[in-house]
């Protein structure tokens, strides 16, 4: 049996205890220095503000609408620096800074289901189907904020009429465009993807609901739905959805994305409503973006003339 | 390290530090960078900085013993009572722009909405504590009363995380993020308490705990 001998060590070679003490402390300090300029490095980049550059096309001869507001438009910049478009991430600043690479180029809409003539649209067959009109709309956020925009694009019943929909055809569905790959923040949301969203033909019809694919005069910011999305001005933003691919005509009520993400705090029909809460906040008040004390909520956004008719009978406390 | 932590220019300084968030803000107003909604920005930036805060005074009992830096007591007071500072700013936010300053809509919107319930619960919790924050009321109370009392920042955290969880959408990274770092440090003082307690069972076999008694 080999027996190995003992190292030479002498009690000499013993690290100091100072040494190794000392080592615990400088390493236990570099932590904490580390953690305080990681601390500090966040914050920095907390406390500079972002401003992106963006590029867009100018559109002429817009028609003026008689549905246009006359209050105050919001700024450019805070429509385009305040988003909810969660696949490009959940805060108001992030697609501002994410959707800034989207492509849109090649574009392509889907119009199918319970229609004579199913067809794709490219985005400058969209561009033709009818006059482009300048519409300043108010938009009310589900979240208790608005904004007033000046949208543009034309009803959407254009676009309807040029496909034909079958007696079976009650609903529209609607389908937002999704890549992962050049939406990497979307995985966060918490809700899924692709977006869908739905209408009942009739609000599909009404004049109200505007095929949208420019805004202050310019084509659509990639953070604002680029290059074509819906407005319906008299219901809650979400149900206006943003970079439309697919169109569906069908016959049953189409699921939408943020009913099947909570069924109880978002419905259907999401008409603005000041008198049906949002479980967890209220609905009577919103606050328009640039004031700071709140203001009230319109029954349907102040739209009741053009759209309460499309509702009549119907209990909006249970059709929410 | 001693000397930098039982400095006092080292407690002045963190005091300066801990006015930075709102320094930030300050600045950012006027320089117009509180971004579209600056009522929206300022509250959810003073929440976030109250849960940090809550989060730092939470860390500060573990720090000391797992880094061996006592000296660290000297700034757990401040750190909490800026946490009481953010979300005194916090409350505002919510009291004024929000309700505007109209105190039955408020209670009525409190009584009547559960993240916001718990998020008010959080904020009278901490009211007790700063209010007794001084040596004076460590006195009147006795140490251990005290203690007890100062104990109400466990739940007081914890009704923050919750009220930011039932406050987001969809993505609750943000308050799990808080959430877990809250349960990290409570699960350490509960662990910490656990082996205390079992502690002097142990520490009776060991040589140096048993009594010396001579006469035996």
């Amino acid at each position: 049996m080999l027996i190995r001998e003992a190292p030479d060590l002498t009690y000499a070679d013993v690290t100091p205890q100072s040494v190794y003490v000392n080592r615990r402390r400088f390493l236990r300090d570099m932590g904490i220095v580390g953690a305080v300029a990681m601390a500090g490095y966040r914050f920095y980049d907390w406390a500079a503000s972002p401003q992106p550059a963006y590029a867009a096309a100018k559109f002429d001869n817009l028609i003026k609408s008689s549905f246009s507001t006359t209050e105050k438009q919001n700024s450019f910049e805070d429509v385009t620096h305040y988003n909810n478009f969660y696949e490009f991430g959940t805060e108001k600043s992030d697609p501002a800074k994410n959707a800034q690479k989207f492509n849109t180029s090649k574009w392509v809409v889907s119009v199918e289901g319970e229609v004579a003539k199913p067809r794709k649209f490219t985005l400058d067959e969209i561009l033709k189907i009818a006059s482009l009109e300048e519409r300043i709309y108010r938009h009310r956020c589900v979240e208790a904020w608005s904004i007033v925009v000046p949208w543009i694009g034309y009803s959407f019943s254009n676009l309807v009429k040029l496909v034909e929909p079958t007696p079976k055809a009650q609903f529209v569905a609607f389908e937002s465009y999704y890549d992962p790959s050049q939406m990497p923040q979307a995985r966060w949301a918490g809700i899924r993807f692709p977006y869908v969203e739905g209408l009942r033909l009739d609000e599909a019809m009404n004049p109200l609901a505007l095929l949208c694919v420019g805004m202050y005069g310019e084509s659509l910011p990639n953070q604002d739905g680029a290059p074509v999305r819906l407005v319906l001005p008299w219901k809650y933003g979400f149900k206006s959805i943003k970079s439309l691919v697919k169109i569906k005509f069908q016959s049953k009520t189409p699921p939408t994305t943020w009913n099947l993400a909570a069924p109880n705090e978002y419905g259907f029909y999401s008409n603005v409503n000041p008198n049906v809460d949002h479980p967890r906040w209220s609905q009577a008040k919103e606050r328009r973006l640039g004031e700071i004390f709140k203001r009230n909520t319109l029954m349907f956004n102040g739209y009741g003339d053009q759209v309460a008719s499309l509702y009549n009978g119907m209990d909006l406390k249970k059709y929410y | 390290m001693r000397a930098l932590l039982t400095s006092k220019w080292t407690k002045v300084a963190l005091f300066l530090l801990c006015l930075v968030p709102l320094g930030a803000l300050v600045w950012r107003g006027f320089r117009n960078g509180l971004g579209a909604n600056p009522v929206e920005f300022i509250q959810l930036a003073t929440g976030d900085w109250t849960l940090r805060f809550l989060v730092f005074t939470l860390c500060i009992t573990p720090s000391r013993k797992l880094l061996n830096l006592p000296d660290l007591i000297r700034f757990r007071r401040m750190l909490g009572l800026f946490a009481f500072f953010y979300v005194c700013l916090h409350f505002l936010t919510y009291l004024g722009p929000d309700q505007s300053f109209d105190v039955a809509a408020m209670w009525k919107d409190v009584a009547k909405r559960p993240f916001i319930t718990v998020g008010f619960l959080g904020f009278l919790l901490l009211l007790p504590l700063a209010l007794t924050s001084t040596a004076g009321w460590i006195r009147r109370l006795g140490g251990k009363r005290w203690q007890t009392l100062h104990r109400a920042i466990y739940l007081a955290a914890i009704a923050g995380v919750i009220h930011y969880y039932w406050k987001v959408k969809s993505d609750v990274r943000m308050p799990l993020f808080y959430g877990a770092l809250v349960a990290i440090l409570l699960l350490w003082r509960l662990l910490d308490w656990y082996f205390k307690r079992r502690g002097p069972a142990g520490a009776n076999l060991s040589p140096q705990r048993v009594p010396v008694n001579p006469a035996s």
